[in-house]
């Protein structure tokens, strides 16, 4: 039998029984966003996140800065070639995802027109 | 140059061409025109010849006297030249002309030896040669001395030179000593006082001066030309015309306003600067894959795990329980209706709300996708508890709702905002009780969306979406039959039924069912809207679901709360199958891959699954799948994948996968 945990996430605030602009992808979608991040920090396993600009320059970051700056570079320069390689093969085609499965832990990035997302998660196990 | 020996009175000579007496031949003035004795020594020697074209002149003629004077001028040189005076400003003939004439001329390389170059080199000679030349020097010296001598008397004796030969060559070897020194520069310096002085000038001091500009700024700039690249510019380019060809497009037609619309869209759009906003596609594709590595198992589960028990048991299956849904924000409301996305099949549409008559309170509607179970892709509030909603098969970003205040609203999911886009009010004919099903329908006449709602208030009413306003037509009115009240006074009271449920007829289109209050059963038309076509007395308690079979046309199925399940034909006023299933049954539901199995879910948290193929009379499968307190409300499978999702009071939605005895696909049998 699988095991339903709770993602332990302190609950949200109840809104008040008037509807208002509760609903991710409306109103303000820069709060939405941030909600996202938010959540996925607070997911069971990550242990950190960050945003890379397109120079490799970390923007925002919940690790320390030594361990930032280390990532942002390396991972930086291995999207760009995976980006390279995917669209050398087909240009029409483009990068989504990049995973990075080691021992210790998983490392995520997914590409954006300007910025890289990394998430480095623990897969529970 | 002629010597000048004879001068006489000049004449002018009129002829140059005189002959003188005897036929001379025409001869130069130098070339002897003498008159005088040799004249006659010629004229004897010669015998007279005359040329036919001679003068022929009497003797006086030929006697007379032409003097002839020799001059020194130069025929050639002009005699009147003039020249132009500056002084005087005008011509002044020159008196003297140049009487100079020069026949031959050679340029030699004969110096005389007493010029200065003569003496010179004389000079140079003696430096280089030393000794010798010196010697030869003096040799020559005697030599010259003794040249000069024999030019003189033009008969020399060679013994005459010879002795003074003798003589030179004894000189010679005397001063050989001291000639040598000659030809060397003798600085003739004071032996006793002497000093060299030298003196040296003043070098100026050498001083470089150097400017420096301010270099350009300089950045460095590196990038590849991939075949991608490329690409990208070539699209770029692409967009550029296109948009380009949209402006004009939107320029030119009258409408200018929209232009002006669509400009003002574009620079809002682009003065949104806040960069995290760009992130919103990465992050949600990283909120999924976070996910799926936390539930990874299951999602392996969901693709791949058949229970391979299911070979021993005997037409027996399981469920096997996935994800679990739940949001903080629902979790005092129930799960009041479930909805498959007809396009995304991954995507489910969960209404909130409350079917406690004493609780009433806010209601939601939550879109979940099975790729992220964390946090539902789509969250809308309303204020009244939601019933049920459908999502429209065409437009799949449709989504009706019905409401517990008897309001029906449309959302549109491609649009962010949280209020409906359309809603009806008590204006627009909203049912004074709640709504209990929605249901899409196929578009007009007048390509308007249109959609079908039941309620307890009796009415089932068809809403219209003319130009955004939601117009509402009320089809059939529920008549409760058999039970004409009389009233005294003669008013009669028609009871309204309370409809609960419906669905329409998969193939034909006006036909539907309707589920009451009272437990009955209606078949009706949409012409028809007083008349049923059938009554089925189903149930002793509300009916709360009828469903069609999708494959057997004749074939629909209802559920109640008094534990019953029955099955019908709905040409037959009985029903073919009968199941108690020990509890208020929630829900049914058919399954989309079979036309004899189907779903039925409980308030005691069980799910039964029936396969009429395999079992008439007993559940197949009987899992309790929520605990006991839950009670299900709803059930449903989805279109592709072999899961179904069941939703309980608690709000919370539990996704099961139907292991392979649940899943038997009838097999093809001959017609007849």
């Amino acid at each position: 039998m699988n095991e339903w945990t709770n993602t332990g996430r302190e609950p949200d605030p109840l809104p008040s029984s008037l509807a208002g602009p509760t609903a991710p992808g409306l109103g303000e979608p820069q709060a939405e966003v941030e909600e996202t991040l938010k959540r996925i920090q607070s997911h069971k396993g990550v242990i950190g996140t960050m945003v890379v600009n397109a120079e490799g320059i970390p923007i925002r970051t919940t690790l320390d800065n030594s361990t930032t700056v280390q990532y942002a570079g390396l991972l930086h320069h291995l999207t760009m070639k995976a980006k390279s390689t995917v669209r050398d093969i087909d240009p029409q085609n483009d990068l989504t995802f990049l995973r990075i499965r080691s021992k210790k832990h998983e490392i995520m990035v997914a590409p954006d027109k300007e910025y890289l997302l990394i998430v480095i998660q623990n897969p529970c196990e | 140059m002629l010597p000048a020996s004879a001068k006489a009175p000049h004449k002018q000579p009129h002829k140059q061409s005189i002959s003188i007496g005897r036929g001379t031949r025409k001869r130069d003035e130098d070339s002897g025109t003498e008159v005088g004795e040799g004249t006659d020594e010629w004229a004897q020697s010669k015998v007279t010849v005359r040329p036919p074209d001679q003068l022929e002149l009497t003797d006086a003629e030929l006697k007379e006297e032409f003097t002839r004077i020799l001059t020194a001028n130069n025929p050639h040189a002009p005699q009147n030249i003039v020249r132009y005076s500056f002084k005087e400003g005008t011509y002044k003939p020159i008196g003297f002309v140049n009487q100079l004439a020069v026949h031959y001329t050679q340029v030699g390389n004969l110096i005389p030896k007493d010029s200065d170059e003569g003496r010179r080199q004389h000079y140079r000679n003696e430096l280089v040669a030393g000794s010798q030349e010196s010697a030869k020097v003096i040799s020559e010296t005697e030599n010259l001395e003794e040249d000069e001598e024999p030019k003189e008397l033009e008969t020399e004796p060679g013994s005459q030179t010879d002795v003074p030969a003798a003589g030179a060559a004894e000189k010679v070897t005397e001063e050989e000593l001291m000639t040598p020194k000659q030809p060397k520069e003798r600085k003739l310096t004071n032996q006793f006082n002497f000093s060299e002085r030298a003196s040296q000038t003043y070098n100026n001091p050498v001083r470089d001066r150097e400017c420096q500009t301010e270099p350009p700024p300089r950045t460095n700039f590196s990038a590849t030309a991939n075949q991608w690249e490329i690409y990208d510019a070539y699209v770029e380019e692409l967009e550029k015309q296109e948009k380009t060809k949209e402006k004009e497009k939107a320029k030119t037609p009258v409408a200018k306003k929209s232009g002006k619309m669509a400009m003002r869209k574009l620079t809002s759009t682009e003065s949104q600067t806040d960069d995290i906003i760009k992130l919103s596609q990465a992050a949600k594709i990283m909120e999924r894959m976070v996910n799926q590595n936390t539930y990874d198992d299951i999602a392996q589960d969901f693709k791949y795990y058949e229970d391979p028990a299911d070979e021993y048991r005997d037409q027996v299956g399981t469920l096997l329980p996935l994800w679990k849904f739940q949001n903080d924000k629902a979790k005092r409301l129930s799960v009041t209706a479930l909805c498959w996305n007809p396009k995304y099949r991954d995507l489910f549409a969960v209404g909130y709300g409350s079917y406690d008559f004493m609780k009433q309170s806010r209601g939601m509607l939550l879109l979940y996708s099975l790729k992220n179970p964390s946090f539902p892709e789509y969250m809308f509030s309303s204020n009244s508890g939601i019933m049920c909603l459908d999502i429209h098969v065409e437009h799949p970003y449709l989504v009706a709702v019905g409401h517990y205040d008897g309001n029906v609203a449309i959302y549109n999911l491609k649009k962010p905002h949280s209020q409906p886009s359309f809603c009806s009010s008590a204006k627009s004919g909203k049912h004074s009780d709640p709504v209990w099903q929605v249901k899409w329908q196929k578009d007009d006449m007048d390509q308007n969306l249109n959609f079908f709602s039941v309620s307890s208030d009796g009415r089932i009413v068809s809403w219209t979406l003319v130009k955004r306003k939601l117009v509402h037509v009320d089809v059939i009115k529920l008549k409760v039959e058999g039970s004409t009240t009389e009233v005294p006074e003669g008013l009669q009271l028609h009871p309204v039924g309370c409809g609960t449920a419906f669905d329409f007829h998969k193939e034909i289109d006006y036909m539907f069912l309707v589920g009451t209050e009272e437990g009955k059963i209606y078949k009706c038309s949409k012409s028809y809207s007083s008349q049923f076509l059938n009554t089925y007395d189903a149930h002793n308690m509300a009916v709360d679901t009828v469903s069609w079979n999708p494959y057997h046309t004749k074939v629909f199925m209802s559920c109640s709360s008094d534990w019953t399940v029955k099955i019908w034909d709905h040409t037959i006023k009985t029903p073919m199958f009968i199941y108690d299933l020990n509890s208020a049954v929630g829900d049914v539901a058919w399954a989309p891959y079979s036309s004899t199995v189907f779903a039925a879910v409980t308030t005691d948290g069980k799910a039964h699954i029936f396969d009429l193929a395999i079992n008439k009379y007993e559940a197949i499968c009987n899992q309790p799948v929520a605990a006991k307190k839950n009670r299900l409300t709803h059930v449903q499978f989805n279109p592709i994948h072999p899961i179904i999702i069941v939703g309980d009071d608690r709000g919370h939605i539990i996704c099961l996968k139907l292991s392979p005895n649940l899943r038997k696909m009838p097999k093809e049998r001959d017609p007849g």
